[in-house]
């Protein structure tokens, strides 16, 4: 019975549309072409010699890494929608975009709301480069939404919660839904020191120095480029 | 990928130093990547034109011939170029996709010159971008129409009937064209004949003729000779019906014959007749008959099985119909006004015509249009005038749009033709675009199975993972990471719902909890040995039907290789390891246990000597050949 209803309610309205469609006429007005967002703001970055004394690569891989991001971002810089899109690439399984928004946050250290080739280069710099303190330094820096200094539950739950949206829903085993509220709690049972509910900057090294597998993963990721 | 990702993976990568404080395991180790990092600039010499490109823009793209490992097969190591004996001027094209990202369709080349050029350089159609996007798909459509057009012509020249077509179909071919058969021929155009015959008839037997003697009145043709026509009517129904049965009998999908608008037009057509056969002949339902009898003229729509051009007016009005109905509805809107007006204003004169609001509208409609039959004038001045608007006003309203209605024939009419079109690729180029994305999943999956994953130096490295581009391994480093960040496992859909299924069956035995318990514990250490296993069990041409309980799965084995492993081979080495890979063609492996307490395929648990596991596997790959070899029991 109740699939009737819907049939004849489905036969109702495609009616009333019809009816609509019959009265109001089907012109689409010409869209009002919103200009162009005249942001063709073409950005040059500081000179090679500045980029090589301010970072830990040498000029041919500044030369690498420009050619790469200048030819996919002729304008120079690269706002948050599209880099969302290039991330959300290398997910093809799940959905990577909130992910990319608190990376885009991480990257754009001046908080312009887009990056630029130095704070590309300098993030760069640092992830693979840099000091282990400056490279938790910086993952201290992801977490933190708010930049208050102190990361508290609900800001870790939303990062590990879009991590784990990255996975996408086939995974195994399969998903659970405290399986975010869980790896937090395991965070901070690690992490957090003195048990006041945040971890400082301070907390987080010294708890990932004590850890040995963070440490050396730390170590992996030098040869990226 | 698409375009231009590959510059993007180090950043990517780089970010997930951001993921290691979370993860609970260690990261992986990267691949090593041998080749000379430092980029290189690559001549690459087509018909004698020489180019000259980075070594990275040609690696943008590694599922090209340019971007793979392909090109290699063209390298000259005399002049140390690749070489290519292709177009040179297409060639600057292919090349400028490598650079920009957008492949766009040079207007003065051939639309096929173009295709083969991409086929052999390995670029899928599907990505020219949107600015030449449409010439493209026009000009291919046109081409492949007139194709299409003279094999068409070819064809119709001989009538080669499929050998073995039962009559039916050969009844149906003949009604459908009736060119192939002399017969349907000559029965085309006896239908033809007496669908006009039928017409005149109806036509003729209502004019007056001259009345039989001795009478004064005049009478129409059709009571002066009605046995005459009665006859001719007869005969015309009868072969009406013949056709329409054996146009019933022959339909291929009867359903779909009844509802369309030919069937329909028929049936309307003759039913008239029988309905006058079947009721009685007296005076109260003499009038509803001779309603019917007006039905009898939509014989003429019979014709438009004859005529393309009746199809084509049809289809033309009912794409307008939206048009068409907007502008009556205003017209109504109009009409409605200027008659409440008209009768208000005549109102008050004696004798009026304009008798109530609906009486108003006949002069409403006959003034606007302009025919202005005098039946009904206005009398007073404020009549006058308002009749005046409504005719000046009528000019405006009915002939202003019918130009436009004449050109949005034809607009919309093409239109309606390109967003059909449109519509239709868009879908098939999303379709495509998902399956390439699902392919990208599946390739981290089919790595993970070759043992990309495993911590292997470079010497022991199966052939099949070398041949891998560095952007494929650091790109499934990249996903293996995240794996280990959260501790699950990327899986496909079909294991997954799988998964699902088995899970809410449920664990019912103890015995099958301590195997989910130990599952669970499994489940992180050793899937990836527990597949390998089932790897390995899968060379073997067993298969299983899956079903109940006592026996075994199915497996879909390919028959990869013939040499046949039994169960011992189950605990075989890792080393074997490089033998699977070779045999890059084999997919799911699914045993479950033969043992009557456990009641539901657990999976993925570890094969121990004593009882051999579930061990589940699913990974479809694209083409391959399998035997399958039922078993009742293993």
């Amino acid at each position: 019975m109740s699939a009737c209803a819907k049939r004849c309610k489905h036969g109702l309205v495609k009616f009333a549309v019809s009816v609509h469609k019959l009265v109001t006429g089907t012109l689409n007005k010409d869209k009002v072409d919103d200009d162009l967002e005249m942001t063709m703001v073409c950005h040059r970055p500081e000179g090679l010699d500045q980029l090589e004394a301010q970072t830990n690569f040498n000029k041919r891989e500044l030369q690498v890494l420009y050619r790469g991001f200048k030819n996919e971002c002729p304008s120079g810089v690269v706002n948050e929608d599209t880099f969302k899109q290039i991330y959300s690439q290398f997910f093809p399984h799940g959905d990577a975009s909130t992910y990319a928004h608190y990376l885009f946050n991480a990257f754009d250290s001046g908080h312009s709301g887009s990056i630029k080739f130095e704070d590309f280069v300098t993030a760069l710099s640092i992830l693979l480069r840099g000091s282990t303190r400056e490279k938790l330094q910086w993952t201290f820096n992801l977490y933190d939404i708010n930049r208050d200094g102190y990361i508290n539950k609900e800001e870790m739950t939303d990062i590990v919660r879009a991590i784990y949206d990255m996975m996408g829903k086939y995974t195994y085993p399969a998903l659970k839904t405290d399986a975010p509220k869980q790896h937090v709690d395991a965070f901070f049972q690690k992490m957090d020191k003195n048990r006041d509910g945040v971890v400082t900057l301070d907390e987080f090294l010294l708890s990932c120095q004590e850890d040995e597998n963070i440490m050396r993963s730390l170590q992996l990721f030098e040869n990226v480029i | 990928m698409a375009a231009g990702v590959a510059t993007w993976l180090p950043f990517a990568r780089a970010a997930a130093v951001g993921w290691l404080p979370l993860a609970k395991k260690t990261m992986p180790k990267p691949p090593v990547d041998k080749k000379s990092r430092s980029d290189e600039i690559l001549i690459v010499n087509v018909s004698g034109l020489r180019f000259q490109t980075w070594k990275n823009t040609l690696d943008r793209y590694p599922d090209t011939l340019l971007g793979s490992s392909e090109k290699e097969f063209f390298y000259n190591e005399d002049t140390q170029e690749y070489f290519f004996d292709r177009d040179p001027e297409m060639f600057r094209h292919i090349l400028n996709f490598y650079r920009t990202g957008k492949l766009h369709y040079p207007r003065q080349e051939c639309i096929q010159a173009f295709d083969e050029e991409l086929a052999f350089y390995g670029i899928v159609p599907d990505i020219i971008g949107d600015c030449c996007m449409e010439e493209y798909r026009d000009r291919k459509k046109e081409n492949q129409e007139r194709l299409a057009e003279d094999t068409e012509a070819e064809m119709a020249t001989d009538v080669p009937l499929p050998p073995n077509s039962t009559p039916r179909e050969r009844l149906w071919r003949a009604f459908e064209n009736p060119h192939t058969s002399t017969m349907a021929l000559v029965f085309y155009y006896v239908t033809g004949f007496f669908i006009a015959v039928s017409v005149i008839a109806n036509v003729v037997e209502t004019v007056p003729c001259r009345p039989p003697k001795g009478s004064v009145k005049d009478l129409p043709c059709g009571e002066k000779y009605s046995v005459a026509f009665f006859c001719m009517d007869t005969a015309c129904v009868l072969i009406f019906t013949f056709e329409y049965l054996m146009r019933l009998f022959a339909a291929p999908s009867r359903c779909k014959f009844m509802r369309s608008v030919m069937s329909v037009i028929d049936v309307v057509a003759i039913m008239p007749y029988y309905i006058g056969l079947v009721m009685p002949e007296n005076e109260d339902v003499s009038g509803a008959f001779v309603t019917l009898r007006v039905f009898r003229v939509f014989r003429i729509f019979k014709f438009s099985r004859h005529s393309q051009g009746l199809r084509i007016l049809g289809y033309t009005l009912k794409s307008c119909a939206s048009e068409l109905g907007f502008l009556l509805f205003s017209l109504t809107m109009a009409i409605i006004i200027f008659a409440t007006v008209m009768f208000y204003a005549e109102k008050g004169t004696k004798g009026t015509n304009f008798t109530s609001i609906p009486a108003s509208f006949w002069y409403t409609i006959v003034t606007m249009t302009t025919l202005g039959y005098g039946d009904m004038v206005p009398n007073t001045i404020a009549g006058k005038i308002f009749g005046s608007i409504c005719s000046l006003s009528g000019v405006l309203v009915i002939a202003l749009p019918v130009p436009v209605i004449v050109s949005n024939f034809s607009r919309i009419y093409h239109q309606n033709q390109r967003a059909d079109k449109m519509r239709a690729q868009q879908k098939v180029r999303l379709a495509r675009i998902r399956m390439a994305k699902k392919g990208t999943t599946n390739a981290f999956l089919q790595y993970k199975e070759d043992g990309g994953l495993q911590d292997h130096d470079s010497d022991s490295a199966a052939l099949c993972l070398k041949n891998r581009s560095s952007f494929e391994h650091q790109h499934h480093h990249l996903l293996h990471c995240l794996e280990k960040t959260t501790n699950h496992e990327f899986t496909d859909e079909l294991t997954y719902s799988e998964m699902c299924m088995t899970e809410s069956v449920g664990y019912r035995t103890s015995r099958s909890t301590s195997l989910s318990s130990q599952q669970v514990v499994s489940s992180s250490c050793c899937p990836r040995r527990a597949k390998r296993r089932a790897i390995r069990l899968a060379n073997s041409t067993v298969s299983v039907s899956r079903g109940s309980v006592q026996e075994l799965d199915t497996l879909q084995v390919l028959k990869s290789s013939a040499v046949p492993q039994s169960r011992s081979s189950l605990n075989a080495r890792t080393e074997d390891l490089k033998l699977n890979c070779e045999q890059r063609d084999y997919t799911a492996a699914i045993i479950s246990i033969p043992t009557p307490p456990a009641n539901t395929p657990d999976e993925s648990l570890p094969p121990s000597p004593a009882v051999p596991g579930i061990l589940r596997n699913s990974r479809s790959i694209s083409s391959f050949t399998h035997e399958t070899v039922k078993i009742s029991s293993l």
